[in-house]
């Protein structure tokens, strides 16, 4: 990457450095985010024209701040690892899949897999998702304001997804320890999924949930929880008949 | 004294055999299929199936011992800028910690580095014990994603992304709680003790188009740095190369049905996808029909035994073979100084297979910490390495026999096969023979 290239295409305004992708490439933009060091000054960009790129700003390790303007392809924000992504638009699929820390907030909507396999850190997404909303989740923790589509949590492990719509068919199938908040309609629950009683620690964690996600209008108390049955845990042959 | 009529000799039924009736009886017993590690153990087409001509009048040999003959390979020099170099074309292949004990994914990687190769991770992350023995080691993208992480995907040295392996094409992967110590559990971010079943699909791609894409995401994690490998199961080898390729591998990894696996259904090992020898050519063919043999390399796997095992494989076009279940063997699996106890487990040195169960004898294929102590690390490293050794010199004895000074010079007209399932499937004459079924339209 040549550096004059870069210098023409990106600058400092007011605080963040723009990175504007109709003059630089997917490739320059993802190598200056990962030649961010610890305790780098550049801690706030700006990408322009992502018309739609795939794999926007992915893998990040820095507590950088980026805000995208417009709307991405696949795997926005994938493997994240401490930055705090902001997409003014709608995001394809796999946006924050296998995220490990930080934050990603999407102003639009998500398509499928928003999420996917995201280890920690928090998903915002403002809009609506699409089919398999945070599918084989492991500790991230997911709020979406609007509706979230088909098989969602398939097989989760871990972390929260927080609905404030409704949700699809087979929410939660094969579901393991993540827990689901839907303050709306479920149109089915999946394999081994089944509605749990909302504790005061339930409450608890969901009003810290929707404070970091920003939600100020809403109480925990309009949710449903959704868990795991914990049936199809170990096989056992009568229960067959449920995979 | 009365006569009496001569007696038959009983006959058992080749078609209800001891095993087959065995089985029934298992599962009349059960209600459940059984399960089982390791590959197709049914006979099949094999390498076995085909011979070298060696060198004539026609051909001259080279020296043993004295003339050189290459055995090195280059992985990934498509898209990567840091392809994998290996001095010996016979990769260590992907084996899940949890399903391997500590001390041997350690042996793996000690023997890969001795011998100038690479090793793999498995369905299960990557653990301290194989990155810091394993020079080279590859890092499985896998459905389950049990264990992924940036962190490790930047200290491998290539990255494979797993579609499918050859004893369950089409299939998950499956760990029973009985395996799952806090170690692995922690690793799988899921509760002790319960069965861990993985996807068989990827939780955020479909299809070879997403496929692209999702190599475009690792690429740009990595920097390009990485080459990708895509495995497949032996299901459909022509297309499957080619939508890996167009899709943008450096390197296809084809496993034939012969390559084992932790723990699957034994119908779906027995009955599902095709044997190795039968994946070659057609994976050859893609690569040569887009103009990409030996740019993108093809590795192939499931039942590769030895050096003739090897150079016969070469010799159909392949860049590298990968070992799993004779890398265990080296290590000390199925050894039958445990004898007595594969006895109480009710088998014999041999024939054991239930890795899923954690009680390996031998200390591999198990997280019982008193029974991997059997496994020394150190020693079981050594010998894999000397395995390895032995395969390489063979390779290069028929070779050199071929008149080859490398072993990526071996060719198809450097082999016949002694059964037409063999020739048609190899794509190589009968032996005593030109036929090759299949060409020239009959």
């Amino acid at each position: 990457m040549p550096a004059t290239n870069v210098s023409k295409a990106t600058h400092d305004q007011g605080h963040a450095r723009v990175f504007d992708l109709a003059d630089l490439s997917l490739r320059e933009l993802n190598q200056a985010l990962h030649q961010l060091t610890p305790g780098s000054n550049e801690t706030a960009w700006e990408v322009l024209n992502p018309k739609g790129s795939h794999s926007v700003a992915v893998g990040v390790d820095q507590p950088v701040a980026i805000d995208v303007r417009g709307s991405v392809g696949y795997y926005c924000g994938g493997m994240n690892a401490g930055g705090a992504i902001t997409v003014h638009g709608s995001a394809g699929p796999g946006v924050g899949e296998n995220m490990m820390s930080g934050s990603i907030t999407i102003k639009g909507d998500a398509s499928q897999y928003a999420g996917a396999t995201g280890r920690g850190g928090l998903l915002v997404i403002e809009g609506n998702a699409s089919s398999r909303c945070g599918i084989s989740m492991k500790g991230i923790d997911i709020v979406v304001h609007g509706n979230i589509g088909h098989m969602s949590a398939f097989m989760a492990q871990s972390g929260n997804l927080v609905v404030l719509g409704d949700a699809g068919d087979a929410l939660g199938d094969s579901i393991y320890e993540a827990r689901l908040f839907v303050r709306g309609k479920v149109e089915s629950l999946g394999a081994d999924c089944i509605a749990k009683e909302m504790r005061p620690e339930h409450i608890e964690l969901l009003q810290g949930l929707l404070d970091r996600a920003g939600v100020t209008d809403v109480k925990p108390s309009e949710f449903k929880r959704y868990g795991s049955a914990r049936t199809l845990y170990n096989f056992n042959i009568d229960n067959a008949d449920a995979y | 004294m009365t006569y009496r009529n001569p007696p038959t000799t009983p006959r058992k039924s080749a078609t209800f055999d001891d095993y087959t009736l065995s089985e029934i009886r298992r599962a009349a017993a059960t209600g459940i299929y059984d399960i089982r590690g390791a590959g197709a153990k049914r006979k099949l087409p094999h390498f076995d199936d085909l011979l070298f001509l060696g060198a004539s009048i026609s051909r001259y040999p080279l020296e043993g011992y004295r003339e050189r003959c290459d055995t090195s390979v280059v992985l990934g020099s498509r898209h990567a800028k840091k392809p994998i170099e290996l001095k010996i074309p016979i990769t260590i292949a992907g084996m899940s910690f949890g399903s391997l004990s500590g001390p041997a994914k350690e042996a793996l990687g000690r023997g890969a580095t001795l011998s100038g190769t690479s090793t793999t991770t498995g369905d299960g992350g990557m653990t301290e014990e194989e990155r810091g023995h394993s020079k080279q080691l590859v890092y499985q993208y896998l459905p389950s994603r049990y264990g992924m992480n940036p962190r490790d995907l930047r200290r491998a040295d290539a990255i494979e992304v797993v579609v499918g392996q050859g004893a369950k094409p089409g299939g998950g992967g499956m760990l029973l709680g009985q395996k799952i110590s806090d170690r692995v559990a922690e690793m799988r971010t899921l509760p002790k003790g319960i069965d861990q079943r993985s996807a068989s699909r990827h939780p955020d791609w479909t299809g070879p188009d997403d496929l692209e894409i999702k190599i475009l995401e690792l690429r740009e994690i990595t920097d390009w740095e990485k080459p990708i490998y895509v495995k497949v199961g032996g299901a459909r080898p022509y297309y499957d190369t080619a939508l890996a390729v167009k899709a943008g591998a450096d390197v296809v990894v084809v496993d034939g049905m012969q390559g084992g696996t932790a723990a699957t259904q034994e119908v779906f090992i027995e009955n599902v996808g095709q044997p190795t020898l039968a994946c070659i050519r057609p994976a050859v063919q893609a690569l040569q029909d887009l103009g990409m043999h030996r740019k993108v390399q093809l590795i192939v796997s499931g039942g590769i035994r030895n050096g003739a095992d090897v150079a016969k494989a070469l010799a159909l076009g392949v860049d590298a073979v990968s070992i799993g279940t004779a890398a265990l063997v080296a290590l000390g699996d199925n050894d039958p100084r445990w004898e007595a106890d594969y006895n109480e487990l009710g088998t014999t040195a041999g024939a054991y297979d239930d890795w899923h169960e954690g009680r390996d004898p031998a200390g591999i294929t198990t997280q019982d910490p008193e029974l991997m102590k059997r496994v020394d690390p150190i020693a079981a490293g050594r010998r894999l390495a000397n395995y390895l050794k032995v395969m390489t010199l063979e390779a290069q004895t028929i070779a050199r026999a071929c008149g080859k000074n490398s072993l990526h010079n071996l060719e198809p007209e450097d082999l016949v096969a002694l059964t037409i399932e063999a020739a048609a499937m190899a794509g190589v004459p009968l032996a005593g023979t030109n036929w090759i079924p299949g060409k020239n339209g009959f």
